[in-house]
């Protein structure tokens, strides 16, 4: 297989609505960003991979053939990816198989979702249809009250506290202050946190990512044909890939996946009971492939970033025990001691993640890699007008992409080259 | 008569309704099961999987399960009280989500918990099963109380 780099990147601005422009127009917005960061032309795509969520949101199927269209790629080769919330991850997954056997020298990676055209309450009904529609749609038919349940069981084995979700949702929003994509630029204390509105026990409002409009894109090549077009090369080190069953109640009670380093005393605590409700096995053998493959043994340390989807904060502070970042049970002290803070030792989501930029599905993954891009070659400030969030020299960071309980979750291990 | 939503952008409503015909195949008796107030789930009978919801294939070792009837009596293992939800169900809330846990079975199962104050509510607390007289022939034909 050949070295894949990500060479440039481009999104827009999510927003809660924006009527504005059809989904292939803000496709296009973004990639002409990724083009023209790059130096590229038209002509030097290969080919495409799209990925979109639902075609529930706007009653269109075949969506990739539109945005393929639109953006002026046939006839040459592309693919729609779907996997619910990994969607974005997925595709890069599929754009990095497309460089790395040679297929393409240079591959566009791009998703969007509008969420706009219907309302919140019939949004949450579509994504609830990424549900067992036989056995868990009728009885919750909602994703909030799937991960609050998870949150409840993490809180009852672990002693983790509504407080220390409400820290990872406050730092997510600081970080996204900074962040122009952001869809949300909002400052909350932990009380505001606290005592806004429920939505599913021990989950409230701003512990919930948002329903949004976007488009986000990266272009991948091979390393040759990196090495033409940018000094500042950003290499894709490392790819996992996990999944996990569809509902929730299946999942085992075994022993903890080991990550690179690891022994299995580390968490005699937990055997015969992992993951079951309370963490993300498809996460933590994302990770696993991941590391493997980047020669990471000692993530804390050895990682200067990531961005994880915090479709959740509870789901946040599950992650960071799935990535290693610390033992599993003790996120809710990781978040305590400031380490996943933007000056810690490990800033998650300095973006300010999917809670304050948005979700507009098919393009999170996606935007992570944007995100992740900017900081490897220290653009944050060309890109955001502000150098607030440009983690110090930051030459490796993570990028992690989740569907509906974790039935899919991708990690990208993203190094620095230059 | 197109309904205009705005002119500019100029933005319609786009009605979209449609019915299934839907199958539950292989785990048909589960939900004929409910109706006879009982829960039916399978047994792997090559690695001893157990599994509710039943499954005809055993999703550890892929061998063909066995059915047999669950008890209808288990504790909570989590729950969440709901003040939101998808638009199917807004007019349901609030309500409660719980996992149930049976002894014997592998799997926890998705329900709802009915006739409980949600301050009252804790992991551990014993269940049983109650089941719909008049059955929509549907997962919320079962659902659980305290036992
Ligand atoms: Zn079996």
């Amino acid at each position: 297989m050949r070295r894949v780099c990500v060479i440039s990147g481009g999104i827009t601005k999510f927003a809660k609505a924006n009527p504005e422009l059809t989904q292939e127009a803000m496709c296009k917005d973004a990639f002409d960003r990724a083009l023209a960061d790059a130096g590229l032309e038209l002509k030097d795509i290969d080919s495409s991979i799209c990925t979109y969520f639902s075609d529930h949101f706007n009653g269109q199927l075949l969506f990739d053939s539109l945005t393929q269209d639109y953006l002026g790629l046939c006839p040459k080769p592309s693919m729609r990816i779907e996997g619910g919330g990994a969607t974005g991850g997925l595709g890069i997954r599929a754009g990095y198989m497309n460089v790395a056997s040679g297929l393409s020298d240079v591959c566009l990676v791009y998703g969007f979702e509008k969420m706009s055209e219907v309302s919140t309450a019939k949004g949450n009904e579509f994504i609830a249809l990424a549900s067992d529609t036989d056995f868990d749609f009728p009885v919750g038919g909602f994703y909030s009250g799937y991960y609050a349940t998870m949150a409840q069981r993490h809180m009852h084995e672990f002693g983790t506290t509504a407080e220390q979700f409400a820290r990872i949702a406050v730092k997510n929003y600081d970080n996204a202050f900074y962040n122009p994509y952001a869809q949300k630029h909002e400052r909350l204390t932990v009380q505001d946190v606290l005592n806004a509105p429920m939505i599913a026990t021990p989950i409230t409002r701003p512990m919930v990512c948002v329903m949004s409009d976007g488009a986000a894109c990266v272009i991948l090549a091979s390393e040759e044909k990196a090495k033409q077009i940018t000094r500042r090369l950003v290499y894709i080190t490392g790819l996992g890939c996990g999944t996990d069953t569809m509902r929730l109640g299946d999942r085992p009670r075994g022993d903890v996946i080991l990550l690179p380093g690891e022994e299995p005393e580390k968490y005699a605590y937990l055997k015969g009971r992992w993951p079951g409700v309370a963490s993300f096995r498809g996460g933590r053998e994302a990770a696993r492939q991941a590391y493997l493959q980047a020669g990471i043994t000692d993530p804390l340390h050895q990682i200067d970033f990531a961005e994880v989807h915090d479709a959740y904060a509870s789901s946040e502070l599950q992650t960071y025990e799935d990535m290693g970042f610390c033992k599993y049970g003790d996120g809710g002290k990781f978040v305590e001691s400031g380490l996943p803070y933007l000056d810690g030792e490990l800033p998650v989501n300095p973006s300010g993640g999917l809670i304050a930029c948005g979700h507009p599905v098919g393009a999170t993954g996606i935007m992570q890699g944007v995100f992740a891009l900017w900081q490897l070659q220290e653009t944050i400030q060309d890109h955001m007008k502000s150098d607030r969030l440009q983690v110090k020299d930051a030459r490796r960071g993570l990028i992690h992409s989740h569907a509906g309980t974790g039935t899919y979750i991708t990690v990208h291990i993203l190094e620095r080259g230059w | 008569m197109t309904d205009v939503y705005s002119f500019q952008p100029l933005m319609v409503r786009r009605p979209y309704r449609i019915e299934y015909i839907h199958s539950y195949g292989e785990v048909s008796q589960f939900f004929l099961g409910l109706k006879e107030q009982k829960l039916y789930a399978s047994r792997c009978p090559r690695c001893g999987a157990t599994w509710l919801p039943p499954r005809r294939d055993c999703g550890k070792c892929g061998a063909k399960c066995n059915w047999f009837e669950a008890p209808t009596e288990g504790k909570i293992h989590t729950y969440s009280v709901l003040h939101f939800a998808g638009e199917a169900f807004l007019n349901d809330l609030p309500f409660v989500l719980v996992y149930v846990e049976f002894p014997g079975i592998d799997t926890v199962f998705l329900s709802r918990l009915v006739g409980v104050k949600p301050e009252d509510i804790v992991i551990g607390m014993p269940v049983k099963a109650r089941f719909k007289r008049l059955v929509e022939w549907n997962a919320n034909d079962v659902y659980f109380v305290p036992a």
